[in-house]
């Protein structure tokens, strides 16, 4: 690994990191040389960095999700926090308490990091400003998954050496994707040449003006490709109100060995779970040897812990 | 060559029309291996292969195959009304080599599988081409997508509806845009189905006989819809039955706009009006409503200046077990392979479309619009070939009609105008005894 250090200490001026939009790269590459030491840290024996000590984290999802809720658990709980998950869908939503309400719920539990997942785009910015603590989004609908994009960086970095000028190729449900949009912005930001991939019904309006090439041929869109993102497609929408079935989106959509050949031949195959095998994804591509999937879940936690670390120390009192 | 090749034809001393040169002059056209070698006055002089079979047309004319965009055939799941064999021999008596067929079967073709039936069915029992047309949405319900790149691949020409719009804003838009993606042009039946509600023409006729109305307005909306969603999705699109003035001037807007559209007539609305269904002759029930005379007229402007691309028969066999009932609750539908070609050069007896626009609207149109090579009469093509005589006068009898269903709104009507021979692949198909 020859990453370097020069943006580990550069100034990461905010109170909360609601998307990737509005980061300016040097922050961005900041937040990647930091979780590049969480890296080290979580592969040791004693996983712990005591800079949370003190500190109360709240997880607060509005919507399931196991794999970002334990990550970040486990982020908070390395860098000495005391975390609390708490599940909302179930509860107080269904009983007719406002986001509102709920923010004023937990002001009065006193948390210094509150992270967010919600099912509607803009959610986690209405809490943000209702709050007193740093808020991280961790996923807000379609909007923005910032914490996200910065672990597909961090792994594609640590393949590649560099995001600069690398062809990525992202493929699937464009139009419902947080994890396109950061990764659109955030890819640009650094430099990568962006595609989307996907049928035009599953492309926002608007496509080509965000900063990307759009190919409705997958093969078209992996030619020369150093990364291929895949996109899971949820099961609602593949059968026929987007696209007709799932054989037909695996057919042209699904990343099998003979689509993969078209890109380059060291290319990186990336996907941000849960998977489906047989709908977007081969299993043979997934579990095979061009794939970083696994990779990318150790750097979810590196990444969040360098998020968590540097919003802490913009935290009063501190 | 093949074993089973037909032998080579010369079809010598026709007048040859090829309407995607603009050809009408004098000639001969050259047949072997099941293409086209020579068409037109070049062929004239030029010999003939050897052991060809030679036809003396005695000045008749010889133009590409009709090929037919809108055919229903009751294969499979209503035999009893016309199978995929009973329609090609229709087809080929009216010098119709290719006819598409339309998805509202039982069951309906929205899986690759059928598609591959209706081919290979058709291999094995029909005299003329036949392509299928998929549905554009599962079961024609039109509410969830149909595979449009699998159906494609088994070898759909385009996909649509039937008789049935999509009445979904937001289903058609996206049916457009995915359509698109498989460059897949899409054929709509534009007919608002809540405001169409009636069984005839709106109008003084359709209250003085106590029937229902079906607005023109019907048409006229959905199809203005239609033109905004493909401006957004820059699909392919083909109005296939317009009936109204209106609908004619909708398309001339949409064409200048430089959509990718195109628009279709059934030869019932160029031949008929809402007077001929007199005595309530369901024959005449159809969809969209045979209109007034204003409107008929407007149709054949419409077909002369080019803003109606394509003729079709819009052949609907159905039998006395649809047809015979109150008109109201009489199924639409006519047939017409038969009488098509006979009943088009009307408008030219008539002096009101020119010979060489009017079969161009029946084959390199409808060919160019789906991408096909027949059509015209090129060197290489496949040797899809009518010859007819303008001028012989016949009657349709009932007891003459091919067509397992005899729902002909022609019944008993003379002509003008008859097919001597047709020719498919280089093979002759029909011959007029």
């Amino acid at each position: 690994m020859t990453a370097k250090d020069t943006h580990r200490d550069s100034p990461f001026p905010h109170r909360h990191l609601l998307g990737i939009e509005g980061l300016h790269p040097h922050e961005i590459l900041g937040l990647l040389d930091r979780a590049e030491e969480a890296v080290e840290i979580s592969r040791q024996v004693h996983k712990r960095k005591q800079v949370l000590e003190g500190r109360t984290q709240i997880n607060l999802f509005f919507e399931n999700s196991t794999r970002t809720q334990s990550s970040f658990e486990l982020a908070g709980k390395r860098l000495g926090a005391d975390v609390m998950n708490m599940a909302v869908s179930q509860s107080s939503v269904k009983k007719g308490e406002t986001l509102i309400d709920t923010a004023a719920t937990l002001n009065a539990m006193h948390p210094d990091l509150l992270v967010v997942r919600h099912h509607a785009a803009g959610a986690v910015h209405l809490l943000a400003r209702k709050v007193g603590c740093s808020v991280v989004n961790a996923g807000d609908g379609p909007h923005e998954h910032p914490t996200q994009a910065l672990l597909d960086a961090l792994t594609i970095r640590r393949h590649k050496g560099k995001i600069a000028r690398l062809t990525v190729a992202i493929c699937g449900d464009i139009t419902h994707s947080r994890v396109a949009r950061s990764n659109i912005i955030l890819l640009n930001a650094l430099g990568a040449r962006v595609r989307v991939v996907a049928p035009s019904t599953l492309l926002p309006s608007g496509i080509t003006k965000m900063g990307v090439e759009v190919f409705n041929d997958m093969r078209e869109g992996l030619k020369g490709a150093d990364i291929v993102m895949m996109l899971r497609l949820q099961r609602e929408r593949m059968s026929g109100a987007f696209v007709p079935s799932v054989r037909e989106y695996y057919r042209y959509y699904g990343l099998d060995a003979e689509k993969l050949s078209y890109a380059k031949n060291d290319a990186l195959v990336m996907h941000p779970g849960p998977m489906n095998r047989g709908v977007e994804i081969d299993a043979s591509i997934a579990d095979g040897a061009q794939s970083l999937i696994r990779e990318q879940v150790e750097m979810g936690v590196a990444v969040r812990m360098a998020v968590l670390e540097a919003l802490a120390a913009n935290l009063p009192n501190n | 060559m093949a074993l089973d090749a037909p032998k080579p034809l010369v079809l010598s001393n026709a007048r040859v029309i090829d309407p995607a040169r603009g050809l009408d002059a004098p000639g001969s056209i050259i047949i072997a291996d099941g293409t086209i070698m020579a068409a037109g006055p070049e062929a004239a002089n030029q010999g003939s292969p050897y052991g060809a079979e030679i036809v003396d047309c005695k000045g008749a004319i010889a133009c590409p195959g009709l090929i037919d965009i809108c055919v229903s055939v009751g294969e499979p799941g209503a035999e009893h009304r016309e199978t995929l064999a009973s329609a090609s021999q229709a087809a080929a008596a009216g010098g119709i080599t290719t006819i598409c067929t339309m998805p509202d079967t039982d069951p309906v073709i929205d899986d690759p599988a059928l598609v591959d039936f209706i081919l290979r069915r058709a291999r094995d029992t029909a005299s003329v081409n036949v392509l299928p047309l998929a549905a554009l949405t599962k079961g024609l319900e039109g509410k969830e997508m149909a595979e449009i790149g699998l159906l494609k691949e088994a070898g759909a020409v385009a996909f649509t509806n039937g008789h049935k719009s999509v009445k979904n804003a937001q289903v058609m838009r996206r049916m457009m845009a995915y359509a698109r993606d498989f460059d897949a042009l899409v054929i709509h039946h534009s007919e608002d189905p809540d405001l169409a509600g009636g069984v005839m023409n709106a109008g003084l006729n359709a209250s003085w006989k106590g029937l229902s109305g079906v607005p023109r307005e019907a048409e006229i909306i959905m199809l203005e819809r239609d033109l905004r969603l493909v401006g957004m999705s820059k699909g392919k699109y083909h109005a296939n039955l317009i009936s109204t003035s209106e609908s004619a001037d909708v398309i001339r807007t949409g064409k200048k706009r430089g959509l990718d559209i195109t628009a279709g007539i059934s030869i019932n609305h160029l031949t008929h009006n809402e007077n001929d269904i007199g005595a309530y002759r369901t024959f005449f029930k159809m969809s969209p409503p045979l209109r007034d005379e204003d409107d008929r007229q407007a149709m054949i402007a419409a077909v002369a200046d080019g803003t109606i691309d394509i003729i079709c028969s819009n052949h609907d066999p159905q039998d006395v077990e649809t047809k015979r009932h109150p008109w109201a609750e009489a199924e639409d539908g006519a047939i017409g392979l038969e009488t098509l070609l006979a009943a088009a050069l009307r408008l030219n007896h008539a002096e009101q479309v020119d010979l060489v626009t009017l079969l161009g609207a029946m084959t390199c149109r409808p060919a160019d619009r789906l991408g096909l090579e027949t059509g015209r009469l090129a060197k290489g093509a496949p040797a899809d070939i009518t010859v007819f005589d303008p001028d012989r006068p016949w009657v349709l009898e009932k007891s003459a009609i091919r067509s397992r269903s005899k729902n002909s709104p022609f019944e008993d009507a003379r002509f003008s105008g008859r097919v001597l021979r047709t020719v498919v692949a280089g093979k002759t198909v029909y011959t007029y005894s």
